[in-house]
């Protein structure tokens, strides 16, 4: 096979429009304009029908992990539709350069890509190990600022939504609200307003709180999982909505989370292997600069006293300890466990983790853990859900609607 | 109280209880519904108006009623929360339920913390899965029973899901082995999984409740429960609602009221709604095109002749497959004097008997210059009935495939239980896919399943040709498709829709998980099939739709193999047959007697095959060691894994301290032990590594594996901890280890995940009595750090470590793993030089350090030295100039494969073979990338997929085809 790779030069720039696989419904809708406002034009993917897998299945190794199949068969999908120019289009994709294969997505698409004859296709890689250097996507300053802070409205906007929308009197006012919250979000970046985020927190939890509710107490269910099947809707089969319609309300931490974890990873990295010794530093800064903006939300939130605030990230850390040694640090590692914990110290006691098929971190701290958490809180109800391209639905319904039922029995017992 | 009506709905039955006023249990049913789930629900509410009275409490549960729930709006009981509140009511001193179903087996625990378990998407069927087996020996489920209390021997039977289990079986049976043993084995399988999938940990102690059809009809599937659990008399209950229970579980949750008119009315309409199931394009338009397809495929028909008047020579092949047997008997020019395609039925030796009496009979001066049988039972064949050769089946099959189309380039052959695809190219057979033990039961699966609906499989796949809109269901393994037709089951599907969406579905199989083809380019444009699965126009049709060609079918689909075995005979064999007579057939008897060998600590199981001459074949053994003793002077074959072992052996005998600490013999440890044994050596420490692994050392910790869906290498780890704790060796060291030695052959250098960080699996999920666990997260790429971190470790239990002697352990353990590593690279070069001396083939045998360990690689070494090939392995290839890879190449074990993978492109004599441990995630990238450097390189790749599952026949099958692939390509180059 061909080993050189199409890149993205400084002409692609001003010619081409990036496709970016879908995953955070609310976040990426921030990105288009974000990235158009640095010049470049991304587009963000949302074909989420049956074709997608299909696609996956015959362009990926259908042993490899069902995100790659999914966000693989997503870009095949979409360059196959007719919409694009495929001599004017570009792909991006993560990679965390972790010890789990999901750092291969990268390869595994430009072998799709190959396979269709496409190999001038430039796949972009979205990552902060120094891998794939080549390349004239540059993450200015100013663009790294832009998208932290998208992230973190993102997640404010998800997390508060998870808290109105199964209480909502209007059905459908909290996705309308969200709407019209996004479109002012795209005028503070445009205006560069955006890092006034003091403001926009109070802003946000403000239109949250005007939308009318139920009073009712609905059971918290919280998601934790790999990290495509926890957020992504084409991962998860909608598993957010689901819940919803079943009369629960979900908890899902936000995604920044994932990036402080990745960024403690090299944190850890040196305290145990003295490794990064120069970069260690910079890690440190950058982890309370992001802590330091959470915290703003944070506050936001118990200032107005209406929602309930999500967990500070230290104390994230902190309640992993005594379950899952920190050194733990593929895929999800330590924070899927310490996840786990904190949610059920918080009152969160059902949990689904969601999972390929087959994911080799989850064997350690999800299945592997549920002992352990168990032994210390007999009330925890964890049940993992393996998502994999032919897994029918029924069966991760059943396995979700016995967590349910049990969830409604504890709770009948608490009350009763 | 009113009375209260509780449906279950399951994969293939319908149970009803009523509670009267009184809640007391006034009717209960149990019947198959032959997934006409609506029907059934309107008939058995009508039919319940006699026990009834109105209004009641209604509710259903059971996973074919989530459909019918959903659209009706009738309130949904969750099945294990049903059994759960029934159990509490009935039976509260229950400790643990073990409950199974249809496809679904539970664990319900109620001591301690209340905990329930299902099994997961991938733990196959076990009601389903016994009916499968017990049809494969064909007896019925009574009979199934009865026997099995008579067993003496259990055999091993892969314990996780139930297609693994029926290639365990299927050579079992080809051997010989008794019906009750085969039925108790299988018994045991089904307790195996169970407690393995759902246990996690947890012991199954105390009152133990048996729920569900299977353990409530089968008395040997309880005994095998209450043995293996270890469970007195008075432990055990199996109450007379044990069929009904999750019904009866669903009529005490009942809360909703309805009038029996409500009820009618709504499951009327439902009834009548619309199926909305994902449904795809119908396999035919309409007659005609049917008529147009049949006179197409009429084309590739076979000739016939007759037998009894035939004079010339005749051709004989036998094809003895896992289920059936075919006979071919040819005349000088390729016609058909006989043919047969029979089960089994447990005893292919009396089928062959049988049609070979009848052809004497038919004509008793036949003259056969030739006969020749290829397929699983070959040498059983062979030997039993004095045939003059064998041929591997892949040879067969083209050669079968040449005579309808000699420009073929792509047979793909799909049988009772294996799909084989091979693609040729330049009249050389040169790439062999054999389906994986995860994906077969393709077409045995259509037959189980038409038996299950209530149908034969031919009526069964008639319906399937006339399907409007026929279901999309899975492409992966035949368990999932269960789970599949359950849900169209839910939605309302049609037998029709059902059946062709079952023929796609096992081409779409093969197509996108075997085959893994890419596009139609990949598979080639003269394509033949075969096999008997392809006998049925509903999956002809499917294969044609789904690649959009049109290929050939010869009528003698199914024949393939004997046809091509004949043709075969009639190609070598010049003299006269030296099959057995008439009169020798005529006093044919056999006997299989079943032993274990003594010759080495494999202590394979045998079977002694003693045939009316007096002649014996033995069948079972991994090595030659008990045939070979008769033959004089052997070459002994250079063997890498083996030599690796003395290796090892050495470096442990060499120590010896009165201060011991504990290690598990697993994963990077097979690297890693003379690091470590050095290490501590020179700290004064002696290493007590656990033994090789055995199936009952995996048997021993496997109820405290958290994921059973980890790989089998991993899940052994259990065992070896087990192993260590009841030494009572005072401390167990295991590191976990996020980076490996760096190698500098990679971009990094991690472990895979599992490697990585078992030790904390262990440490969450083992009891380890008095033993300390001690698992540091160690690095080695940095001396002081190493020094610092251990020595820290090891305060923690109170050995202090002088910090310069530990640096100079280090340095000496360092020193001795590379002396190791060269020695092993010396031996390699050995037994290079000893092969080209003696020109035998060289196979590269890779995998992973821990392929070595015996009870994971199935001593596949030996069968490749007993082929004839000399064995080294990845780790022993010289170091190779860097490469770059199409691949992120960031794991120290898996760079090493792609360095043997550019090592074999460039030496002729060398062939790769890769060992692949079934859920190995890594692997699924190495393997394309294994694979790709093989191809540029103009290699075969042979890729052989490993779990505890002993299946050395398929193993076998695929080496063989290799060799005679290699035979022809040498035969190639020199003529």
């Amino acid at each position: 096979m061909d080993s050189s790779y199409a890149s993205f030069t400084a002409e692609m720039k001003e010619t081409s429009t990036i496709l970016v696989p879908s995953m955070l419904p609310i976040h990426f809708r921030l990105f288009t304009p974000i990235f158009a406002k640095n010049g470049y034009k991304v587009e963000v993917l949302n074909n989420m029908q049956d074709s997608v897998k299909e696609e996956g299945l015959s362009h990926v190794h259908n042993d490899t992990c069902y995100p790659a199949l999914l966000v693989i068969g997503q870009f095949i999908d979409a360059l196959k539709s007719g919409k694009y120019d495929l001599d004017h289009v570009a792909l991006v994709i993560t990679q965390t350069a972790g010890g789990c294969r999901a750092s291969n997505y990268l390869p595994l698409l430009r072998k799709a890509l190959a396979m269709e004859g496409w190999q001038h296709i430039p796949c972009l890689s979205v990552n902060f190990s120094g891998l794939e250097k080549d390349s004239a996507f540059k993450f200015t300053p100013a663009l790294i600022m832009e998208v932290l802070y998208a992230v973190l409205y993102g997640d404010a906007l998800m997390w508060l939504e998870n808290q109105v929308k199964p209480y909502e009197k209007i059905k459908g006012q909290t996705d309308q609200v969200i709407d019209d919250i996004l479109n002012d979000l795209v005028d503070y970046f445009n205006n560069n307003q955006y890092r006034k985020s003091k403001q926009i927190y109070k802003y946000i939890i403000q239109r949250f709180k005007n939308i009318p509710r139920y009073d009712e107490k609905k059971i918290r269910i919280g998601i934790v999982g790999e990290i495509y099947m926890k957020y992504s809707p084409l991962g998860n089969q909608n598993l957010v909505d689901y819940l919803i319609n079943e009369g629960f309300e979900p908890v899902l931490s936000g995604v920044m989370d994932f990036g402080l974890y990745c960024i403690e990873n090299n944190l850890i990295d040196h305290e145990y292997y003295n490794r990064n010794t120069i970069s260690h530093p910079l890690f440190s800064m950058a982890k309370s600069i992001i802590m330091h903006m959470q915290k703003q939300f944070i506050d936001a939130i118990d200032k107005d006293g209406t929602f309930i605030a999500p967990d500070d990230f230290s104390e994230v850390i902190e309640n992993g300890k005594g379950f899952i040694d920190k050194g733990v640090k593929m895929g999800e590692g330590w924070l899927l466990t310490s996840e786990v914990v904190s949610l059920i110290k918080s009152g969160v006691s059902n949990v689904i983790s969601a999972q390929p098929f087959g994911c080799l971190p989850n064997h350690i701290v999800a299945k592997g853990m549920v002992r352990r958490i168990k032994e210390k809180y007999p009330q925890a109800n964890i049940v993992a859900i393996d998502y994999d391209p032919s897994a029918s639905k029924v069966n991760q319904e059943n396995r979700i609607r016995l967590m349910l039922a049990n969830a409604k029995l504890a709770e009948q017992m608490k009350e009763g | 109280m009113t009375y209260k009506i509780g449906f279950d709905i399951g994969s293939t039955t319908i149970k009803a209880v009523v509670l009267d006023e009184n809640q007391q249990i006034c009717y209960k049913s149990y019947e198959r519904h032959k997934a006409q789930v609506r029907q059934k629900a309107l008939e058995k509410i009508k039919e319940l108006e006699r026990y009834t009275k109105e209004p009641f409490q209604f509710a259903i549960s059971g996973s074919g009623a989530l459909g019918l729930c959903d659209d009706g709006k009738l309130p949904f009981v969750q099945e294990v929360f049903a059994s759960a509140t029934a159990i509490r009511k009935y039976y509260p001193d229950t400790d643990c339920a073990i409950e199974l179903g249809g496809e679904d087996a539970k664990i319900l625990f109620f001591k301690g913390s209340i905990e329930q378990r299902m099994n997961s998407t991938c733990a196959g069927g076990t009601g389903a899965f016994i009916d499968q087996m017990a049809s494969l020996l064909d007896i019925d489920l009574e009979t199934m029973n009865e026997v099995s209390l008579k067993h003496d021997k259990i055999y091993p039977i892969a314990s996780r899901c139930g297609v693994f289990a029926k290639t365990d079986v299927q050579p079992l049976i080809n051997q010989g082995v008794s019906k009750s043993n085969l039925s108790a084995s299988i018994f045991q399988a089904v307790v195996d999984q169970t407690i393995t999938s759902l246990a996690q940990g947890r012991n199954i102690e105390g009152n133990v409740l048996f729920l569900g059809g299977p353990l409530y009809f089968l008395s040997g599937l309880r005994d095998r429960f209450q043995e293996t659990l270890k469970l007195a008399d008075d432990q055990i209950t199996c109450p007379d609602t044990a069929i009904n229970f999750v019904a009866l579980g669903t009529a005490l949750c009942a809360d909703k009221i309805f009038t029996r008119d409500e009820l009618v009315s709504i499951l009327e309409d439902l009834l009548n709604a619309p199926a909305n199931t994902e449904s795809t394009k119908p396999l035919f338009e309409d007659e005609e095109d049917y008529e147009i397809f049949k006179t197409r495929h009429h084309q590739s028909d076979a000739k016939y002749s007759d037998l009894s008047s035939y004079t010339g020579k005749a051709y004989l092949g036998v094809d003895s497959g896992s289920t059936t047997t075919k006979l071919v008997l040819l005349n000088e020019n390729h016609e058909i004097l006989y043919e047969s395609y029979t089960s089994n039925k447990g005893d292919p030796l009396a089928v062959v008997r049988a049609d070979l009496m009848k052809i004497y009979e038919t004509n008793p001066n036949i003259r056969i210059y030739g006969s020749y049988a290829t397929g699983y039972g070959e040498e059983l064949m062979r030997h039993a009935f004095h045939l003059d050769g064998g041929i591997v089946e892949t040879i067969a099959h083209y050669t079968a495939a040449c005579l309808f189309n000699p420009e073929v380039d792509y047979i793909l052959d799909i049988g009772g239980q294996d799909i084989k695809c091979f693609k040729i190219r330049d009249g050389r057979i040169d790439d062999i896919v054999l389906n994986e033990a995860c994906s077969s039961g393709c077409g045995s699966f259509i037959e189980t399943f038409a038996k299950s609906l209530g149908y034969d499989v031919e009526t069964f796949a008639q319906l399937g040709l006339k399907s409007k809109n026929p279901v999309e269901l899975g492409t992966r393994c035949t368990v999932f498709m269960n789970s599949g037709v359950k849900q169209a089951q839910k939605n309302g599907a049609t037998i029709e829709d059902i059946s062709a969406g079952l023929c796609k579905s096992v081409v779409k199989n093969a197509l996108y998980k075997v085959i893994r083809a890419k596009n139609k380019k990949d598979i080639g444009e003269h394509i033949v099939v075969q096999g008997g699965t392809f006998q049925n126009d509903a999956v002809l049709r499917s294969f044609e739709q789904e690649l959009g060609l049109e290929v050939i079918r010869p009528s003698i689909a199914h024949l393939m193999g004997a046809f091509g075995a004949a043709l075969y005979a009639q190609k070598l064999h010049r003299t006269r047959s030296s099959i057995l007579n008439y009169e020798e057939l005529k006093n044919f008897t056999h006997k299989s007697v079943s032993t274990t060998c003594q010759g080495c600590t494999n202590h394979c199981a045998l079977t002694i095959n003693t045939f009316s001459d007096g002649s014996r074949l033995v069948a079972g053994n991994k090595c030659e060691k008990m045939i070979i003793h008769d033959q004089k002077e052997k070459l002994e074959i250079p063997d890498l894994f083996k030599e690796k072992d003395t290796m090892m052996q050495k470096v442990q005998k060499n120590v010896s301290h009165d201060k011991k600490i504990g290690m598990p013999l697993v994963l990077n440890n097979y690297d890693l032990l003379p690091f470590w044994t050095n290490f501590f050596d020179s700290l004064g420490f002696e290493v007590v590594w656990s033994t090789p692994s055995t199936l009952d050392m995996y048997h021993d910790g496997q109820h405290t594996i958290p994921s059973d869906t980890a790989c089998f290498p991993a899940k052994l780890v259990h065992g070896h901890i087990k192993q260590l704790v009841d030494r009572k060796l005072p401390l167990i060291f295991y590191p976990c280890m996020t980076y490996n030695l760096d190698e500098n052959q990679s971009d990094n250098h991690y472990n895979c995940p599992l490697v990585a960080y078992y030790p904390e699996v262990i440490s969450a999920n083992m009891e380890l009595n008095d033993t300390k666990f001690l698992y540091p997260f160690l690095s080695f790429d940095n001396e002081k750090n190493f020094v610092e971190k251990i020595t820290k470790a090891f305060e923690s239990v109170d050995i202090h470590f002088n910090k310069n002697d530990v640096k100079i352990a280090f340095r000496t353990a360092m020193n001795k793993y590379r002396d190791f590593h060269e020695e092993l690279v010396q031996k390699h070069v050995d037994a290079i030089k000893f092969a080209r001396k003696h020109n035998l083939q060289i196979a590269v045998l890779c995998g992973r350090p821990y392929h070595l360990d015996p009870l994971v690689n199935h001593q596949i070494n030996q069968l490749l030295t007993t082929l004839g090939f000399v064995v080294v392995s990845e780790e022993s290839v010289p170091r190779q100039p860097t490469h770059k890879v199409n691949v992120l190449n960031q794991w120290t074990y898996h760079a090493r494969l792609y360095q043997a993978a550019h090592y074999v492109c460039e030496n002729p004599d060398m062939n790769l073979i890769q060992l692949v441990s079934f859920g190995c995630g890594i692997d699924a990238i190495t393997t394309d990338e294994v694979k790709s450097i093989l191809k540029e390189g103009n290699k075969f790749y042979t890729q052989i997929k490993i779990d505890e599952i002993d299946n050395q026949g398929a193993v076998k099958i695929r080496l063989r085809s290799l060799q005679s692939a290699l035979a022809q390509n040498k035969g190639g180059q020199h003529g």
